[in-house]
């Protein structure tokens, strides 16, 4: 009951696109949701009508207690918006653009100086602030977005897709940033199509699919649901005696490599399996190099829930 | 009140900054003016006679503002649709602002820009001979005239700007628009010598209205005086109600084509 957002039955369509059809989803306060679906699922459309800039045909939305559509503006107040695009104003410095969002949001033109140097230190932007944001880079161009989400210390933030097209090292600056964020105890709601960025920020993960709600729970629940882990043994030596030793802790044929050294199975990961399988093989007199116990991947989850994978639909929807 | 106020004044000193750090709309609005005033008076004024044999250079300045005022009201259809296809305006939108403020903003920024460019051509005009005749208070009324056309105009550009796909196809149909409106008229030629249909059309455009008010109050040659039409013989009071005319039909409708845009 206590959701600071909240969404029920959305539906959207856009001419013959249905973008949202009954999404369904809730984040209680100072929680994190990750809504996580490839390109067309509808993510965007869901933080669009979330965030105010636009109307569900059906359903209903609601953000710090507040209706969407009817309270649009106590809404407004409430929330930070980074949007998929970087929209902020690229002729302007960083910090121009942090003080306009500041006026904008009522602060005095003391306070809304004061609070944008504060986010450009921050944000590291502080020696850049005074440079046009055209000569940023694309992180730092999403830091200063990140930012001026932040003006007002808002209790509900929207991030979509806040690291998409960002190179390796900026992606894992940015989750930084947003886990310092949060430890600030906002509400939000992040939506990714890159399954290791829910699972690294988000407490509870939404699968999305053709505008609908496929699954939700945390990245391990998730992950259960694809049924199980894979086994990876590297021996010293070939031996025969392996298979035999790793049965009771397999769930499925042992696969041997080649050379008879690395031995493949599924398992069902259970505490303590990787120390019972180095104990096993000691007994049956065999040296392990190496055992790895490999949970699936958010791309296993996905494919597993939806029959696909996420890049078949990406490249339908393009 | 006060925060509609501190709204407004934030989006149009933001819309200023930008103006001044884009070089094509700079340009319109400060070389473009220097560059026609020469190209005109040197090259045109050369083979054109006034009927009643008045300076040329004396007449051309008011046309000046008049082309230049009109033509540079497209950056209020290329600003506009800039910042709609960028998302400029979905982050003013996340933001509890007074809702017209985006477009009053908008307005007022390009209106303080052709104060600017009709000082710049007024400054021009004063170095190739050009004098206003009839005292200050003649002049401050005549520019006082341009500015509201100006305005006017923009209100028109505005809704071009909300309508259009993206800032390069707003641009283009302010073209087709706005050059003939600022060239078949009185501004740069005196109408007498157009063949009949274009004379008509130039003598009741508004753009000839404004003109031929401003040579009035200047005192600068003024063919179309001897022109029978009403607006001709009433200069100041026609451009005066083809100003309030368009604002009164653009502005609402500006209004409600950005209300349409931004409901989706």
């Amino acid at each position: 009951m206590d959701a600071m957002i909240e969404a029920q039955g959305l539906c959207k369509r856009y001419g013959a696109t249905v973008a949202l059809d009954g999404l369904d989803l809730a984040v209680p306060a100072g929680a994190i949701l990750g809504v996580l679906g490839p390109n067309g699922a509808g993510k965007t459309t869901a933080v669009r009508i979330l965030t105010t800039l636009a109307r569900p045909d059906a359903g209903t939305g609601r953000v710090a207690g507040h209706d969407v559509v009817r309270e649009a503006d106590a809404v407004r107040r409430a929330i930070g918006v980074t949007a998929q695009s970087a929209t902020v104003d690229e002729v302007l410095t960083g910090r121009q653009n942090l003080v306009m969002i500041g006026r904008l949001s009522g602060l005095r033109r003391r306070d809304a100086h004061a609070r944008a140097a504060a986010l450009l230190e921050q944000f590291e932007l502080a020696d850049s602030g005074d440079r046009m944001v055209r000569e940023y880079s694309g992180g730092m161009r999403r830091r200063l977005d990140l930012a001026a989400s932040l003006v007002t210390r808002p209790p509900v933030l929207f991030l979509d897709e806040p690291t998409t097209g960002l190179d390796p090292t900026s992606r894992v600056r940015m989750w930084g940033v947003i886990r310092e964020l949060v430890a600030g105890g906002a509400t939000l709601l992040l939506t990714t199509q890159y399954l290791d960025e829910a699972d690294e920020l988000a407490d509870r993960i939404l699968v999305i699919d053709r505008g609908r709600a496929i699954s939700e729970g945390t990245a391990a629940e998730l992950k259960a649901q694809t049924g199980g882990a894979r086994l990876e043994v590297t021996l010293t030596a070939p031996d025969g005696g392996a298979t035999a030793a790793l049965a009771a802790y397999v769930s499925g044929d042992v696969h041997e490599s080649h050379d008879g050294m690395r031995l493949r199975a599924p398992t069902r990961n259970e505490p303590g399996l990787a120390t019972r399988v180095v104990r096993a093989l000691d007994d049956a007199g065999i040296t392990v190099d190496d055992v790895q116990v490999h949970q699936p991947s958010l791309d296993d989850v996905f494919f597993a829930l939806t029959g696909h994978a996420a890049e078949d639909e990406e490249a339908a929807a393009a | 009140m006060r925060t509609m106020l501190r709204d407004v004044s934030v989006l149009t000193v933001r819309n200023l900054v930008h103006i001044r750090r884009e070089p094509l709309q700079l340009s319109d609005v400060t070389v473009q003016p220097v560059l026609f005033t020469l190209l005109f008076t040197y090259v045109f004024g050369a083979g054109i006679v006034l009927p009643g044999h008045g300076s040329y250079n004396a007449f051309a300045i008011a046309g000046l503002l008049a082309l230049n005022l009109t033509t540079s009201s497209m950056g209020t259809a290329v600003g506009l649709s800039n910042d709609l296809t960028s998302g400029a305006i979905d982050r003013f939108r996340t933001l509890p602002i007074w809702r017209p403020a985006v477009l009053a903003g908008r307005s007022l920024a390009d209106l303080l820009t052709a104060g600017i460019c009709a000082t710049i051509v007024a400054l021009s005009g004063l170095v190739i001979g050009w004098r206003p005749e009839h005292g200050i208070a003649r002049m401050l009324a005549g520019f006082g005239l341009f500015l509201f056309f100006s305005y006017a105009v923009s209100w028109y550009c505005a809704c071009l700007g909300i309508m259009s796909k993206g800032p390069e196809s707003a641009q283009g149909l302010g073209l087709i628009v706005l050059f003939p409106l600022a060239f078949v008229s009185n501004a740069m030629v005196p109408t007498q010598h157009m063949p009949s249909v274009l004379r008509i059309v130039a003598d009741w455009n508004p753009v000839s209205a404004v003109t031929s008010a401003a040579r009035e109050l200047w005192g600068n040659p003024n063919p179309s005086a001897a022109i029978g039409d009403w607006p001709m013989q009433h200069p100041v009071a026609a451009s005066l109600l083809w100003s309030f005319a368009l604002v009164a039909t653009f502005a609402p409708l500006a209004v409600l084509l950005y209300r349409r845009r931004t409901t989706t």
